[in-house]
């Protein structure tokens, strides 16, 4: 096989993948559609949004293809903040009950 | 002095190699993002933290203005995977091939911009802008418009962005490489527009 074939069944594989990412981020953003009207709920429509999330980093802006470096240095930070971001939520319930996370 | 120069130069030998082993602009790119992700992360809680305490936060959002959000996610994730075409083409040295895409791209980031527009006029003449709110809580205009208004400022940056880069490419002031940095804030945008939407519409909807 000459180098050019390899490289245009690589770049034919490349875009299949590319193709498959995105039907699969169209889909899911239709199933929270979906779940917008028969079955809302913040923990469900985000838990699709991370999914949706996931295969936009790691396919469309690729780091999956670099080093696990990079990846170490990017993602508990960035996952870090925003975990800790969610102790507003008692205030926010506190305000509204009196009571945070009151039934 | 290039980056290359600076990198391949008199002490070329005794440079260690990059840490991640990506350009030193590429990296201040992904710094860049996951700083505006914690700026929208933050934008998000705080519109969270609003809709939660408000007891009359209004739930509005209608068929058709699901159906325009659908169509504009189905117009940012496409001009996700063209952009996509558009660095593969120019990493591969096709630089007719890379501006068609880059431009398209650019596109259907303005396609986006026009029906944003459009979502936010229609509901400016019900009522609700920055200060008040004919549907219930007064926070809601504030924070929708503070939300989408962010987003819709990093898609306009982007078109304009992406068009200096491509024009720059097209001349050969900028490279594959740059095509390819741009390309990540582009994804990104998309990105965030993933979790706007069932934050700000799909959890709103009007029943």
């Amino acid at each position: 096989m000459s180098p050019n074939t390899s490289a245009d069944t690589h770049a034919q594989a490349s875009l299949k993948t590319d193709l498959m990412v995105y039907v699969g981020i169209l889909v899911m953003a239709g199933v929270q559609i979906v779940l917008a009207y028969y079955s809302p709920g913040v923990i469900r429509m985000l838990v699709v949004a991370a999914i949706q999330a996931y295969l936009a980093v790691m396919f469309f802006m690729h780091l999956r293809n670099e080093k696990s470096t990079l990846r170490l240095a990017l993602i508990p930070a960035t996952l870090f903040v925003l975990v800790m971001m969610n102790m507003v939520w008692a205030d926010s319930y506190r305000l509204i009950l009196m009571k945070p996370f009151a039934k | 002095m290039s980056e290359a120069n600076l990198t391949m130069g008199h002490d070329a030998g005794v440079m260690e190699e990059r840490p991640f082993s990506i350009p030193s602009k590429k990296l201040v790119m992904w710094l860049f993002i996951i700083s505006d992700a914690c700026t929208f992360g933050a934008m998000l809680f705080g519109y969270g933290y609003l809709r939660n305490a408000a007891p009359d936060w209004p739930h509005h959002f209608g068929a058709a203005s699901i159906t325009n959000v659908a169509i504009m996610t189905f117009v940012l994730v496409t001009s996700s995977l063209t952009m996509l075409v558009g660095t593969r083409k120019a990493k591969a040295d096709d630089k007719s091939g890379a501006l068609r895409f880059t431009f398209i791209t650019v596109a259907l980031g303005l396609v986006f911009a026009a029906l944003h527009l459009r979502e936010w006029m229609s509901m400016i003449h019900e009522g609700v802008s920055l200060f008040h709110n004919e549907w219930g809580a007064p926070l809601f205009g504030a924070t929708f418009f503070g939300v989408t208004g962010l987003h819709l400022a990093h898609v306009l940056s982007g078109v304009i962005a992406l068009t200096v880069v491509a024009l720059g490419y097209k001349r050969g002031r900028y490279n594959a490489d740059d095509i390819e940095i741009w390309s990540l804030y582009w994804h990104f945008v998309d990105l965030v527009w993933m979790f706007v939407v069932p934050m700000v519409y799909l959890l709103n909807v009007a029943r």
